[in-house]
């Protein structure tokens, strides 16, 4: 705590010599470590530098108490319109937001079979364990139900077998968000990475058709491909059938996101030394095997800034279903705002909008921090 | 290129044999890489528990010749022979020689994602199928054969390049196979670690592996070498058994090579 005194028990002789062999490890002066010097090089380090750090810590002092002030002190929690916020305080009305909560989350979902999305979503939980913890017991098995997982959500959610049919018209707020989001996550990395090895592939063909769909993905906008997945795809079914208008939204979301993920996995692929398929090949192991083996655990390890960036990007883009017309959590606040007893609430919608993204987002990203630290193996 | 001076190599002691005894032949190979010629005219025979050591100036084609004998090379005229099966671009033909045929590389090629027990691991696992319990088992073997099974369970990048070379040795010979390849093992070390990978390979040399080493180590192969091979612009330009090759050279190349590498 007091750098600057401890220097009593090392004995540094008064003519400052030890014999060639035996100098001692030393830790280093105290006047070039510790939090006090930190401070004093880094914000005091000269006039300048003095003037702009009060400047900085004068603002950072003022944007905090506002925003601490709008959102907590004086903000209101209950109420039943605009009025009743304004009656009792100055700041955000979120009795707004919790007025409509439930529609935020699960959108037009019926009521009586809410609990089907919840149960979903904590199934969703458990699924995710097995993949982003590899140490855990029994890890082959959950994998197993992981892999299950997608199916067991699809029935929960849309009904049949037993359940009542909930139409995927219904779906909306945050639930559409995690449903396309996870979806496309889902499965634009397997394949991203198939696309990824296509793309190097020795076979003409392959090599084409991959280069061919991952520049056409990524050379149009998800909007057109979401227009294109409501309009365009029912001239390509047979006339009477049904082919639900979410799971061609799905499709589009997750071939976009696929796209995006060959490249940055081909990133990945390129940055492998030769001598690793080498060392492969010598061994004797099988194309699939030396892939699975050797070259992506190390091509996607160096990919997981690239790749948790995709599936962040895909994970925002979801609030773009907006413009066919579904109503995700964004969706929901626009039209809420219609309403005239809660008008001139903008603001409060997008912080709480935006804060649920954040949150999201954030937790992706400090996962990947975590899992490439864990991966690091080397020097 | 060289026309003149008849590339035609004086062959070792071991030419008439010309037996079924023989791992390794090659005949008449060839190999370029695009318009460049690496390869002229390549003629060799390596009988089983044999040593040769092959060494010339860089470019000369030597660690090309040695990777073409497993197929991280392919050649385009000529016939290699290993074990009895010939290299065609049969996969099958392929896979069964890479399996008999051990490499150890000049940069090691040790996966990095893995322990140096399951670098081990790996191809007794999933080319011979053989049970985890049992590879281990195997792979602890060859680690104590190297001298460092204390290391099993670190990281490759956590070792010393020697370490690591000689953890790239024990992966090999995991594979038990019939012939072992060393493309200038040492060359990447730094110097205090050369006699510690040496020392592994003459182990290995004396327990009768059928080696082919491409290296500048000289004393290794005085001491080692059943054969010595001096390779030059992608021909073998001579072939003689080690004390005759130093002292005695016949080409003014060898000559000058020999000069060039052991007096400086």
């Amino acid at each position: 705590m007091t750098p600057g005194k401890t220097e009593g028990p090392i004995t540094v002789t008064e003519d400052g010599g030890y014999l060639p062999g035996t100098h001692p490890d030393l830790p280093p002066p105290s006047s070039v470590h510790g939090p006090v010097h930190w401070i004093k090089v880094n914000l005091f380090g000269s006039v300048t530098e003095t003037a702009l750090t009060l400047v900085a810590a004068y603002f950072l002092y003022s944007a905090i108490t506002f925003l601490v002030g709008w959102m907590f002190v004086d903000a209101a929690f209950t109420g039943e319109s605009r009025k009743d916020c304004r009656a009792v305080a100055t700041g955000a009305c979120w009795a707004f937001i919790g007025n409509r909560f439930s529609l935020f989350i699960y959108g037009f979902y019926p009521e009586p079979e809410r609990w089907r999305v919840d149960l979903s979503f904590v199934l969703l939980i458990l699924a995710m364990v097995p993949v982003l913890f590899d140490r855990m017991p029994q890890r082959s098995k959950a994998l197993i139900y992981t892999c299950l997982y997608p199916f067991i959500a699809a029935w929960l959610l849309v009904g049949g077998f037993g359940l009542e049919q909930v139409s995927t018209d219904q779906f909306g707020g945050l639930m559409l968000n995690v449903v396309i989001g996870v979806t496309g996550i889902a499965f634009s990395l397997p394949i991203g990475i198939v696309l990824a090895l296509g793309r190097q592939s020795q076979l003409p063909i392959v090599r084409i058709l991959c280069v061919s769909f991952i520049e056409i993905i990524r050379g149009v906008p998800l909007i057109t491909l979401l227009f294109v997945a409501a309009v365009m795809l029912s001239y390509f079914v047979p006339p009477g059938t049904n082919f639900d208008l979410l799971v061609r939204m799905l499709i589009m979301v997750t071939l976009f996101a696929s796209g995006y993920m060959a490249e940055v996995i081909r990133g990945g692929l390129q940055a492998i030394p030769n001598g690793q398929y080498e060392a492969a090949d010598a061994m004797g192991l099988k194309y699939w095997q030396s892939m699975r083996l050797i070259v992506l655990p190390q091509a996607l390890k160096i990919s997981i800034p690239g790749i948790v960036n995709t599936f962040i990007a895909l994970y925002k883009d979801t609030t773009l279903v907006i413009v066919i017309g579904r109503l995700d959590i964004l969706g929901i606040g626009n039209s809420s705002l219609a309403d005239t007893k809660w008008q001139g609430l903008s603001t409060e919608v997008y912080v709480f909008v935006a804060f649920f993204f954040f949150v999201s987002c954030f937790a992706m990203s400090r996962y990947s921090l975590w899992l490439e630290k864990k991966l690091h193996t080397g020097h | 290129m060289a026309d003149t001076e008849s590339p035609t190599q004086t062959k070792a002691p071991s030419e008439p044999s010309n037996g079924e005894d023989d791992i390794i032949r090659i005949i008449a190979m060839h190999k370029w890489f695009g318009e460049f010629h690496v390869l002229k005219n390549i003629n060799l025979s390596v009988k089983t528990r044999e040593r040769i050591v092959i060494c010339g100036p860089s470019g000369s084609g030597k660690s090309t010749l040695i990777r073409c004998i497993n197929r991280l090379e392919e050649h385009q005229k000529g016939q290699i022979i290993v074990d009895g099966i010939e290299l065609t671009n049969d996969l099958k033909n392929i896979d069964l020689i890479r399996r008999e045929v051990g490499i150890v590389f000049q940069h090691f090629n040790l996966f990095p994602h893995l322990t140096v027990l399951e670098n081990l691991t790996l191809g007794p696992i999933w080319v011979r199928k053989t049970p985890k319990k049992e590879a281990e088992e195997l792979a602890m073997k060859y680690l104590e054969r190297v001298k460092i099974p204390e290391q099993a369970a670190k990281f490759p990048g956590q070792l010393s390049g020697g370490q690591q070379q000689r953890v790239a040795i024990a992966r090999s010979l995991c594979m038990n196979p019939k012939v072992m390849l060393f493309d200038e093992p040492t060359s990447a070390l730094d110097p205090e670690m050369i006699k510690e990978v040496l020392d592994v390979m003459v182990a290995l040399a004396e327990s009768g592996m059928t080696m082919l080493v491409v290296t500048h180590e000289m004393g290794f192969a005085k001491t080692v070498a059943d054969s010595v091979i001096f390779m030059d612009e992608g021909e073998i330009i001579e072939e003689n058994e080690p004390h005759e090759f130093f002292n005695n050279p016949r080409h003014d190349r060898t000559k000058m090579f020999l000069s060039q590498i052991l007096h400086h």
